[in-house]
């Protein structure tokens, strides 16, 4: 680009969660984009190695690592306030899935699912979203679950968390309708990552991370308020909804 | 428990299958597992990538670490693919040095396999263009090795089908191209004579490799299309052509195993005479072809492997150095002929020597074609792979299902050597996969 050229005043992106496999998809989308990136992990080398990996493949933008904890709840202001800008747009992909039983036996485990899929995104996000209040615009997106569609008996911890996490987010958009600040929220369903390996997952009701990115990255054209990133787990949620809590108590899901 | 195959899905064995997402854990899993093997995706043909007691699936190493645009050196974990290498870089005006037939390979399984391409016998094999690579070892150590550094370690590493650690990462050489297309002659050789002659005729080319029909007999035998390749420049395409074309790979493919009937001496002979006669239309015309259906033909039929139905096939690759050369292969034609049931698609090339220990490339032909497996088939390629030993050649190792112990040591005479240095490792039983087991390694 020549200095005469008008350069576009470049982007900036904020993934919280910056070692997830979705999260390192959304960021790579972003920097295809032209988007300058800012991952946040706790895992400051994991972050690195994907950093490296997405400036190695755009070839030209800086990817900028950030250390968080989502438990240390009180460096949240400082950990915004150290950032070199404040960001265009926020992807919330923290999550944790634990393990139920161990939760249903261990309250210290239940506690680290609970706050890490709840306390510690929804904090986080509240903050984000009054700077961007006073801002006056900016894309919150949080990735929540389909399991916090319903409490069933194999994963209801968790699920209970991302269900939180989803009334929170939808709390917040309905708080700034109206103004420049959009909230979406991401169900995935299942997704083929490191997460979710060795498990069995139907392959129809599977996305890669890539396809989750890629509707997140849509966003900036497309705007929306609940996103299910296969069309059919919006049907399959809302039957599993709509069964009376009679029925649905005994069934095996 | 899983169930485990090569590309040809024979044989076919049940057993336990890791996955490593990191590099750390990945080393971890490669000193704390007995009888390991790291398996890519799963494009070697035969046992090579099944571990003896345990395989670990190495694809989640698939983040890429730098590159330098001014050497074209590019660093990667050792699970990125080809695939994912050729997508990122070929717009940007790079190609890597040497591509085998498809590109759905890891670069793990490349350096492990050492895999050459159509031009090795001027630019060498993959391990030719690796500048170093980190190596898991089985004592829990992770070393560099490079020319400079564990330099014998590294001669060990590329093509010693991961029996020497788990390759993590590596830094490999690119080459810039100005263009995604190829500039392609094609040759008509009558016989294998011709062919012969031709492939030695197009040795200064890049790219040179004859597709080979397997049925054709008498004055006919091995005749062949000679396809010669070289990348073309921005000044060469048509006005209006883009430089660098994205994939049209992969829009058909083969959604079930083909029944055996289907493939018989009548179908693959009509499929190889139209083969030859389209081929023989081309020639002596230049055409530019995309860089995928140049380099990776078959990529284009999604598991194409299933053509040769449930039992699955062998691929069968030999090397034989060039006094015997000519003869041997046209032996081999003889035999499979009159076998029956033949190949798609065989190939003929000339190859240059290996730099790997274990490296299959020597200077001569190598010959490649694909059988199904039937129970005929076993005692025919038993005195096949006699005769190419015989006459000094070897059989190569990404393919091989079917092999004895005893044309294995015959056909690689730095074997000794390879196994003193397992030994000194540590890797010795630890490193371990099916093929090993089979070869005695």
């Amino acid at each position: 680009m020549s200095d005469t050229d008008q350069a576009p005043v470049q982007k900036n992106l904020l993934v919280l969660g910056g070692t997830s496999d979705i999260g390192r998809a959304v960021a790579a989308a972003y920097a295809a984009m032209g988007w300058k990136i800012t991952l946040a992990a706790r895992d400051v080398e994991g972050a690195k190695r994907n950093a490296a990996d997405i400036q190695t493949r755009t070839g030209a933008h800086e990817v900028t690592v950030r250390q968080l904890d989502i438990l240390d709840t009180g460096q949240f202001e400082t950990f915004l306030d150290q950032l070199d800008a404040l960001p265009d747009t926020v992807v919330c992909v923290v999550g944790m899935l634990g393990d139920q039983q161990r939760a249903q036996e261990d309250a210290e485990h239940a506690t680290q699912v609970m706050r890490t899929n709840f306390e510690g995104p929804a904090l986080l996000l509240e903050m984000v979203a009054a700077r961007f209040a006073a801002r006056g615009r900016g894309l919150i997106v949080g990735v929540s679950s389909v399991a916090g569609d319903r409490g069933r008996a194999s994963n209801y911890v968790y699920g209970a968390a991302k269900a939180g996490f989803s009334a929170y987010l939808s709390g917040l958009r309905n708080r700034l309708a109206g103004t420049d600040v959009q909230v979406v929220t991401v169900k995935p369903g299942f997704v083929r990552t490191s997460m979710t390996a060795g498990m069995d997952l139907a392959g129809p009701l599977t996305a890669e991370p890539e396809a989750v990115a890629e509707r997140i990255a849509g966003l900036q054209t497309r705007p929306a308020d609940v996103i299910y990133v296969l069309r059919a787990w919006r049907l399959i949620m809302f039957i599993i909804r709509s069964i009376p809590e009679a029925i649905f108590k005994k069934l095996k899901l | 428990m899983k169930d485990l195959s090569g590309w040809g899905r024979y044989p076919r064995v049940s057993g336990q299958l890791d996955a490593a997402f990191d590099i750390r854990p990945a080393a971890k899993a490669t000193a704390a597992l007995p009888g390991v093997i790291a398996r890519g995706l799963g494009r070697s043909y035969g046992d090579a990538a099944i571990g003896r007691n345990n395989t670990l699936d190495a694809t989640g190493l698939n983040r890429m670490q730098g590159f330098d645009p001014d050497t074209g050196v590019l660093a990667t974990e050792a699970g990125v693919s080809l695939s994912d290498i050729i997508a990122t870089f070929l717009p940007r005006g790079y190609f890597p040095s040497c591509v085998p037939g498809t590109r759905f390979v890891t670069v793990g399984g490349m350096i492990a396999s050492d895999v050459h391409g159509k031009n090795q016998h001027n630019d060498g094999t993959f391990g030719d263009h690796v500048e170093w690579l980190m190596l898991a070892l089985p004592d829990h150590r992770v070393v560099r090795c490079s020319r400079d550094e564990n330099a014998e370690l590294l001669r060990a590493t590329i093509g010693g089908m991961g029996l020497t650690g788990t390759i993590l990462s590596a830094g490999f050489r690119l080459k810039q191209v100005e263009t995604g297309w190829i500039r392609q002659n094609t040759h008509v050789a009558r016989n294998l004579s011709e062919a012969v002659a031709l492939l030695r005729q197009t040795g200064h080319s890049t790219y040179t490799v004859a597709w080979i029909d397997v049925l054709a007999r008498g004055a006919s035998l091995g005749r062949s299309l000679v396809l010669e390749g070289e990348h073309a420049r921005k000044d060469q395409l048509p006005w209006g052509d883009v430089a660098f074309p994205s994939s049209r790979n992969g829009r058909i493919g083969v959604p079930t195993d083909m029944p055996g009937w289907m493939l018989n001496a009548t179908t693959v002979r009509a499929f190889n005479e139209l083969y030859y006669r389209n081929g023989a239309r081309k020639a002596g015309r230049t055409v530019l072809v995309p860089w995928d259906a140049y380099f990776f033909p078959l990529d284009g039929v999604a598991n194409w492997n299933r053509i040769y139905g449930r039992r699955g096939f062998v691929q069968h690759q030999c090397v034989i150095p060039d006094a015997k050369a000519e003869s041997v292969v046209s032996e081999i034609l003889e035999r499979f002929s009159s076998h029956g049931a033949g190949s798609f698609l065989a190939v003929l090339k000339r190859l240059a020597p290996g730099s790997g220990l274990m490296s299959f490339p020597m200077e001569g032909l190598t010959l490649a074609l694909d059988i199904p497996v039937s129970d005929k088939l076993m005692p025919l390629l038993a005195e096949i792979d006699a005769l190419v030993v015989e006459a000094g050649g070897r059989m190569y190792l990404a393919k091989d299902a079917t092999q004895s112990p005893e044309t294995f040591v015959a056909g690689y005479p730095q074997l000794d050597r390879f196994r003193r240095l397992r030994d000194e490792i540590g890797a010795t039983g630890q490193m371990a996969s099916k093929l090993s087991e089979r070869l005695g390694i």
